[in-house]
């Protein structure tokens, strides 16, 4: 591995724009250890004795640990249903390519266009009708659907950077597609998967508009969790910077986890 | 790879993987794909196990609440295990905030889905969704529960042609606050009954923004329960209203001009800036930060303002009835939450036991005793205001009860008009054309067109509204 | 190559390329079914209630008016200006995370210590949930009384600005960058550590300098990732809500009200169904124009 240190100018520039990225939601982070009146004061407080009474708050009362065990489930199912269902059809798109490949990517994409406020009603309407309103699976299906087109096509770009010599001469070798799906994509193409789970447990952690108007008491996520303390009567924002570091921990213990992850992938060697 | 000769793979070494992997690279790789697999398998079955234990099963005697985030909602939430461990009957909660607990609210109930056992209804969709069908009648509650305890004009805000259908644990009004040691420093005195122009007036003697100080802080957010909540008073005591007795909107009317212009002029002279993002939460930390001469809002509010540990002024607070124009009709709001039972709950005998105990004498007796009095459930009962202990810590209270009393729904306006509500019109399009309009008239607080052209546009759009809806011909 | 290879297998051309057809057809086929369901069942539903009265709170006014809701779309004055903000915002945030992106990739590509929690805090934005961004930028940072802008200004002697009150649409455009130039930033990041070294190595041995590397080796490179970008970040931008909600309310007047903020109105305020699928349909057309033209200019790119 011959990677050369950055200049120490380079370094700088690095860590200043990682800097000003991260500010707001470290002034997020600082505020949930103020209390309310210290939240608002003027000039803004940078000194101040730090109090936990807003993360107790936040969390009183307020089933916390049963949003986030919902989130982390949905996340996970959904992202490992879209990587399963994506996978197959990514390697046929790749490198099975017929005359209609582009014309479906591009249909994938544009199933995605439909604003959910607008078709909340209808989907509203088959939840209840199949007996799955606040239920998990409901948003395990939903989420798994809104990112499948994303996953597919990450999937699909990262599989375009492999030669497919390697395949072919697989095929030659009398190993079937499944083979080389398992034996050879995988570890080949892992940086890549691992960014399109990654991207799609986020997008499914964040997912806010179905994990509200698909749940009551049962399955809802953490988006339910903040909506609690988005607008309130009163002033907040101590609160709700104490609620979002809550709603955001997890997810950002786990992004440096797979980050490692990815990064280990990577300088394990670059494809050829 | 391009070395290898191509006829070569058909000699391949008894594992083919092992002859196609360029050895130095990646072999280290393979170490990986176990831990894949195992990832895989772990995931989906964890996935799988998940699935089928999520969903959901109902527990005999448990009902659904979804509810507002409202402090007093919240108090309750915290004291209702005192509600099951005398019923046995058990509680989930959803909180949601205002907006999205509408929404959810509504499409649940329209669509009959029956996600909900009680909801947190407003005045403003109570008496529509009783005409509807959609709430069970409160009907009687018991013979321990005093109905006739709860004020009037609450009661019959939430009611449809006389039927109840929703029982308040919440009401408001709004009224005027101002810095008493502003206007003692100004040589100014609030009298009993303020009118606009006395208001204009003292705003523009107080404003100061060098130190820091603004005339008069109002509501400015764009919303039909935000800055139209509040502007809709103002032109009800301008003399103005929505509609005519024909549905026809008025938004042209002098009435309208006058008032808005009004509300224009003095927020450009002695208001905050970027007024057009100030709800009642932001104007709620101006006021309490000090930076408010006067503030014309929420009743509630005022809960906030005289608590020292979460308002700087608590010690400068004064309270004055909302300023009138030239009529009192309709100068101050009523808006009450309230719970209601959807019509598609099977569980309504259960339920009606949770709404007489969470709006009973008795739980705001809990209530003051377990939190305080200063948070006791506001507006919704007389007795609240006959209470000794209440009126200790919330020397507001008298002038509350009265704008309670004095604000009548059903004749918000100088001259009769086919609808019924206060700071809104109770009709369910109302929804979006106060937004729509609500936003015309930020445009022109903001600066980006005159209030003529403002209103102008406020009209044509709530035209076609009402045209669509079938109200005009 | 090819050809050669495949001759020696023993299998003839016309019988390896059957069994291809069928193996790739049994791959995608779980996938297009569904991906099919989901779209075509919201859509057919859609298309159906768009030529409908449907009101929520009106459950007994149902009925087929073919396509007043349309008419009643086009001729209203905010449709015409909702359209116009969706494409400045869509745009002006993809040009922004696009260059930022690039930026950042390439700096946090850098071999430097603490490289990896630089990494994580470039992308952590992408982690919150958009209303609390957008509350986090409006009341703690944009506010100008109260917020972190606001003091800095004064401490200048400048004037706070109030942003969403005069500037609204850049605010908003503010904010929406932030959020998703951590996406721009991960997908380039991750397509720059498959970039060969040796290839910047023999430029740099040219005697090319960092710029010109980086112009004429690390850009064309990025070229498809990129491309790839810009078409699912469109996707996700055309349906941004959330921050228009908690900020301005699509104000003032409708200065930042775009197409989904409008179906939105539509379907949640008014509950009307009918108007909110007419308007659904169109941003459904209004999308599938984007990417055809995005498509069409970045298509040599996605072949690459």
């Amino acid at each position: 591995m011959r990677e050369e240190k950055a200049p120490p100018a380079g370094a700088i520039a690095a860590w200043a724009a990682a800097f000003v990225m991260f500010f707001p939601i470290l002034w997020m982070i600082i505020t949930a250890f103020k209390t309310e009146a210290q939240a608002i004061a003027i000039p803004p407080l940078l000194f101040f004795r730090p109090v936990l009474s807003s993360f107790a708050a936040a969390l009183e009362e307020s089933g916390y640990v049963h949003f986030a065990e919902n989130s982390i489930i949905v996340s996970l199912a959904s992202t490992a249903l879209a990587v399963l269902i994506a996978f197959p059809a990514a390697y046929a798109m790749a490198f099975q390519p017929g005359k209609r490949t582009q014309n479906l990517l591009v249909w994938m994409l544009s199933t995605k266009m439909l604003p959910p406020v607008g078709v909340l009603v209808p989907i509203y309407l088959i939840c209840r009708d199949a007996g799955l309103l606040d239920t998990r699976t409901a948003l395990v299906i939903v989420d798994a659907l809104m990112n499948l087109p994303i996953v597919v096509w990450m999937l699909y770009s990262f599989f375009r950077d492999i030669p497919r010599d390697i395949l072919e001469a697989a095929q030659m070798d009398g190993i079937g597609p499944r083979g080389q799906m398992t034996h050879l994509l995988l570890p080949l193409a892992s940086p890549g998967i691992a960014s399109a789970a990654l991207l799609s447990i986020i997008l499914s952690w964040n997912e806010a508009f179905w994990s509200i108007n698909l749940t009551a008491a049962h399955a809802g996520t953490l988006a339910t969790f903040i909506a609690r303390y988005t607008a309130p009567e009163g002033l907040f924002w101590a609160k709700l910077s104490a609620a979002s570091v809550l709603a955001v921990a997890p997810i950002l213990v786990f992004g440096s986890l797979a980050q490692r992850r990815m990064v280990r992938g990577l300088t394990v060697g670059a494809v050829k | 790879m391009m070395d290898h000769d191509p006829s070569a793979h058909s000699h391949a070494a008894p594992s083919p993987l092992h002859s196609l992997l360029p050895p130095a690279r990646l072999e280290p790789r393979e170490g990986l794909r176990p831990i894949w697999k195992r990832t895989a398998t772990t995931l989906l079955a964890s996935a799988l196990a998940c699935l089928l234990a999520g969903t959901g099963s109902a527990v005999a005697a448990t009902l659904t609440i979804a509810t507002v985030n409202n402090p007093d909602m919240l108090i309750m939430q915290k004291l209702s295990p005192a509600f099951t461990k005398e019923t046995g009957i058990g509680l989930d909660w959803v909180v949601l905030d205002e907006n999205t607990l509408r929404e959810r609210v509504t499409t649940d109930i329209a669509t009959k889905s029956g996600s909900f056992d009680i909801v947190t209804v407003g005045t403003l969709e109570t008496p529509q969704w009783g005409k509807n069908g959609w709430l069970d009648p409160i009907g009687d509650l018991g013979p321990s529960y005093d109905m006739s305890d709860i004020f009037p004009t609450v009661r019959s805000a939430l009611s449809y042609k006389g039927t109840l259908y929703a029982v308040p644990f919440y009401a408001e009004s709004s009224m005027t606050y101002y810095r008493k040691d502003l206007f003692k420093a100004a040589g100014l005195a609030m009298p009993a009954q303020p009118t606009y122009a006395e208001v204009a007036k003292f705003a523009d003697k107080l404003n100061d923004p060098a130190k820091g100080v603004y005339g008069v802080c109002l509501r400015g957010l764009p919303g039909w329960g935000e800055n139209m909540a509040y502007l809709t008073t103002l032109v009800n005591t301008f003399g103005g209203q929505w509609f005519n007795m024909k549905w026809e909107p008025e938004l042209t009317s002098p009435a309208w001009e006058k008032a808005i212009s009004f509300y224009v002029d003095l927020m450009k002279r002695d208001g905050p800036p970027n007024a057009t993002s100030n709800g009642y939460t932001e104007n709620l930390a101006l006021f309490s930060t000090g930076k408010c001469g006067m503030w014309i809002d929420a009743t509630v509010a005022a809960g906030y303002l005289f608590d020292p540990s979460r308002s700087k002024v608590a010690a400068d607070v004064g309270v004055a009835p909302a300023p009138v124009g030239i009529t009192p009709h309709g100068s101050h709001w009523l808006w009450s939450w309230a719970l209601a039972i959807p019509s598609t709950s099977r569980h309504e005998a259960d339920a009606k036991k949770f709404l007489a105990w969470a709006t009973s004498t008795s739980y705001i007796d809990l209530v003051g005793k377990t939190d305080g009095w200063v948070v006791a459930p506001p507006g919704t009962r007389l007795s609240t205001y006959e209470n000794a202990d209440y009126l200790k810590a919330a020397p507001f209270a008298p002038l509350v009860e009265d704008a309670i009393k004095s604000a009548d729904p059903d004749h918000p306006t100088l001259n009769p008009v086919p609808y019924t509500g206060i700071q809104f019109v109770g009709i369910p399009e109302f929804e979006g054309i106060g937004t729509t309009v609500g936003e015309d008239v930020a445009a022109a607080l903001a600066g980006r067109e005159s209030v003529k052209q403002a209103l102008a546009s406020a009209q044509a759009s709530t035209k076609r509204s009402m045209v669509q809806a079938g109200y005009i011909q | 190559m090819g050809a050669t290879t495949f001759r020696a297998t023993g299998m003839a051309g016309g019988e390896l390329a059957r069994h291809r057809r069928r193996s790739s057809w049994l791959l995608l086929s779980p996938s297009v079914v569904l991906l099919a369901l989901w779209a075509f069942v919201p859509l057919a539903m859609t298309l159906y209630y768009s030529l409908q009265r449907y009101d929520l709170l009106y459950p007994a006014r149902r009925g087929f008016i073919g396509g007043t809701n349309y008419s009643l779309l086009f001729t209203d004055p905010d449709f015409w200006t909702a359209i116009i903000n969706t494409l400045v915002l869509v745009l002006s945030v993809l040009v922004i995370t696009i260059v930022l992106g690039i930026v950042l990739a390439l700096l946090l590509n850098q071999n430097f210590p603490g490289r990896a929690a630089a990494r994580l805090m470039v992308i952590a934005p992408f982690f919150v949930l958009p209303p609390v961004s957008a509350l986090i930028w409006k009341n703690l940072l944009f506010n100008p009384i109260s917020g972190l802008f606001g003091w800095l200004f004064k401490l200048v002697g400048l004037t706070p600005i109030a942003w969403f009150t005069t500037d609204p649409m850049i605010a908003l455009i503010i904010i929406v960058a932030w959020e998703w130039a951590p996406f721009a930033t991960l997908i380039l990041l991750t397509a720059l550590q498959s970039l060969d070294a040796d290839q910047l190595e023999a430029a740099r041995m040219d005697g090319a300098g960092r710029i010109n590397r980086v112009i004429y080796v690390v850009l064309p490179h990025l070229a498809r990732p990129i491309a790839i970008t810009i078409m699912m970040e469109s996707i996700f931008l055309l349906s941004i809500f959330a921050e228009i909600l908690t900020t301005t309310a699509g104000g003032p007047g409708s200065a930042t009200t775009t197409l989904t903020y409008l179906i939105y109105i539509r379907a949640l305020l008014d509950f009307d169904i009918g108007g909110a699928s007419a308007a659904g349909v169109v941003a459904i057309v209004l999308a599938n124009v984007v990417a055809v033209f995005l498509m069409s200019a970045v298509a040599r790119n996605i072949e690459g």
